[in-house]
């Protein structure tokens, strides 16, 4: 009797989800006597007890539609009113164990929010959640799925849609152009003076009678401006071949030492000096980032090379590189997209391809209209890219301006469709 | 004929490999089934990487080892690379102090390399993390030197860049705020604080995405190039 006073009350002292509070602490009032439940039902500042916060209505798990099947989105109803609780916690269970458990974590929630998203699960599996309220005071009751839900595999991944319509719009660009330029159409590309100055560099170091400093980045070659480094490299070996100048090449990864021998080997072949090509000058150094800077940065003082090309991925080593190559007198000629390390070689070489220049140094090295036509490709790409910029901050401006117009529905619209 | 082969084997082996690669790693960004065919292609590179690690280390000793005969200008410094990777690779392939590993106590040598108590973890904890730190700590003063270069006033944009520099760093330290903290609330946008903030969000950021714009295409161009045969240049030649 005096137990089921003490469920009243605990209910009366909330004023929503009085059944769910009721029902969580049934076992309490059953398990023991009063002394055991004073010490399970928390009391506030005062000496009064306070309920633990509402259980959920109900709670509905379903697919994430065009995604990989590893995704399932959890939707929850709260109980009405105000409630004490903090977050809900989000447990899921395999489907095989009909919603008994084990519970495995999967996301824990602001009290204001009555959806999540259970990622990585994997594909074609069923699983049962669970939701739970929890408040200083304690947790609410479980509010379990009724039945499991399952992520299934889809063609696409509709959330990239966006992203493929953009790749497919630049690749249709550049093709076109390609193609265009196959046909003879003339193809003009502002003269860029960091790649021109590269046979100034390795004429100075021909004349000076000192070798050649490239360094291909310190990334391996499945990162595409390891791969942009080597082309120039081909460049720059080729020409360093024709002056008879020593070029030295410390690679940080294996795999990359391997083909900037293969593209400077090549490039000795076809400036006619394949008895001059030494494959020791590239060389391993070691993976490890720091132990590579300060190899190189020691081979810079005590060789005193006449130029320094750092051409690739580069991140903190790219000022110390440059800082060395700088105090040594070296001419430098720098590329990388990495645009943190942008403003640290602008500040220390002499020239610097920055971005897309240093992507396009290739095509531009090359002269050939294939190449030079995909770099027309970019530019309309570009174009379209500033267009869609434009029509961005007019709408947003005129949304800023009149909040109740159509412009911020076609500012959102805009922002979904680009996947914001 | 043994030319011909050659070309096959050093060009367009390598090309094709490259160029189906190339799709697979994009198509599986996209269509969930050829997920794992991405991933089967990583596992290539890792495995081809793993290999080509022999041939590194083999030019390592090559380079280092003939320094040594030739008793170049220092090469002591040489003999201790060597005798520092030598140990370093016997103490990890060895696997010495390495705990046995709770998950599979009955297999030989399951523990990690690095796990707390082996020697390699130790040569890495208090060896080479204080070294690669060292060199990590040098960049403060390549950073000095070269901020000192880039902020002479020699011109219009040397100026307007310095003036930028000098709000930026002042907005971002007590001083800033001390210096300006006496505006009016109708002109605190004028405060070094929130100049800072202003210059960073609005000029930067605009800047640096139009760069980052670029920077997206020209990859996409090139790996286009690439995935075309267009660019072959990567293998040397565009034979």
């Amino acid at each position: 009797m005096i137990s089921s006073a003490l469920i009243l009350c605990a209910i009366s002292l909330d004023s929503s989800g009085a059944s769910d509070v009721g029902l969580a602490n049934a076992s309490i009032t059953a398990a023991g006597n009063k002394a055991d439940l004073r010490d399970k039902i928390p009391l506030n500042e005062l000496g009064q007890e306070i309920s633990a916060p509402p259980a959920a209505i109900s709670i509905s798990a379903e697919d994430v539609a065009w995604d990989a099947g590893g995704a399932i989105k959890i939707s929850w109803q709260p109980a009405a009113g105000t409630t004490s609780a903090t977050k809900w916690i989000v447990e899921r269970a395999a489907g095989q164990g009909a919603g008994q458990g084990p519970w495995t974590f999967v996301a824990e929630v602001p009290i204001a929010e009555t959806n999540a998203v259970a990622s990585k699960l994997s594909p074609d599996a069923s699983f049962f959640f669970r939701v739970t309220a929890v408040s200083p005071n304690g947790s609410s009751a479980v509010t379990t799925t009724k039945s499991a839900a399952t992520g299934y595999w889809n063609f696409f991944i509709g959330a990239k849609l966006p992203l493929f319509c953009a790749i497919l719009l630049v690749s249709a660009c550049v093709i076109y152009f390609i193609l265009a330029a196959r046909r003879g159409r003339p193809m003009k590309v502002r003269r860029i003076a960091a790649l021109e100055a590269i046979t100034d560099a390795v004429g100075r170091a021909t004349e000076m009678g000192r070798s050649i400093l490239f360094v291909p980045g310190i990334q391996d070659m499945d990162n595409i401006q390891t791969v942009a480094g080597l082309t120039v490299l081909g460049n720059v070996s080729r020409t360093a071949a024709e002056y008879d100048a020593a070029i030295e090449v410390p690679t940080s990864r294996s795999l990359v030492m391997e083909a900037a021998r293969e593209a400077v080997q090549a490039s000795y072949l076809a400036a006619g000096r394949a008895d001059a090509y030494n494959a020791d000058a590239i060389r391993y150094i070691t993976d490890e980032q720091f132990g590579f800077v300060a190899y190189v940065s020691g081979r810079m003082v005590r060789e005193k090379p006449a130029a320094c090309f750092y051409m690739g991925c580069f991140f903190a080593e790219s000022l110390i590189l440059a800082e060395t190559g700088n105090s040594i007198g070296a001419i430098q000629i720098a590329g990388t997209a990495e645009s943190s390390q942008l403003p640290f070689f602008v500040a220390a070489c002499d020239y610097t391809l920055i971005g897309e220049e240093f992507m396009a140094a290739s095509a531009y090295l090359s002269g050939e209209p294939d190449q030079i036509g995909s770099l027309k490709g970019q530019d309309v790409a570009k174009a379209i890219a500033a267009i869609i910029i434009i029509i961005g901050i007019v709408l947003a401006t005129g949304a800023a301006i009149a909040p109740q117009g159509a412009m911020p529905a076609a500012l959102e619209w805009l922002k979904g469709v680009l996947g914001s | 004929m043994a030319e011909g082969s050659a070309r096959i084997m050093k060009r367009l082996v390598p090309m094709w490999i490259a160029i189906i690669a190339g799709f697979v790693m994009l198509l599986s960004a996209f269509f969930p089934m050829t997920e794992s065919w991405g991933e089967t292609v990583g596992d290539v590179f890792n495995v081809v990487a793993a290999i080509a690690f022999v041939l590194g280390a083999g030019s390592l000793a090559k380079v280092n080892l003939a320094k040594i005969s030739r008793r170049d200008q220092g090469w002591g410094y040489a003999a201790i690379t060597l005798i520092c990777f030598a140990i370093t690779l016997v103490v990890g392939l060895g696997k010495f102090g390495v705990p046995q590993s709770t998950q599979f106590p009955l297999l030989g040598w399951s523990g990690e390399k690095d796990a707390d108590g082996s020697i390699f973890g130790w040569i890495y904890e208090y060896a080479l993390v204080p070294i690669t730190s060292t060199m990590f700590a040098l960049l403060a003063f390549y950073v000095a030197s070269a901020a000192f270069r880039a902020f002479r006033a020699k011109n219009l944009e040397a100026i307007l860049l310095l003036s930028t520099a000098f709000i930026v760093l002042l907005g971002r330290t007590f001083a800033g705020v001390v210096l300006t903290g006496w505006l009016p609330d109708w002109a605190s946008g004028l405060r070094l604080e929130n100049l800072s903030v202003y210059i960073m969000q609005v000029f930067n950021t605009a800047g640096n995405r139009a760069i980052i714009i670029g920077i997206a295409l020209g990859v996409t161009a090139t790996s286009l190039r690439i995935l075309l045969g267009v660019d072959r240049s990567w293998m040397g030649s565009g034979d």
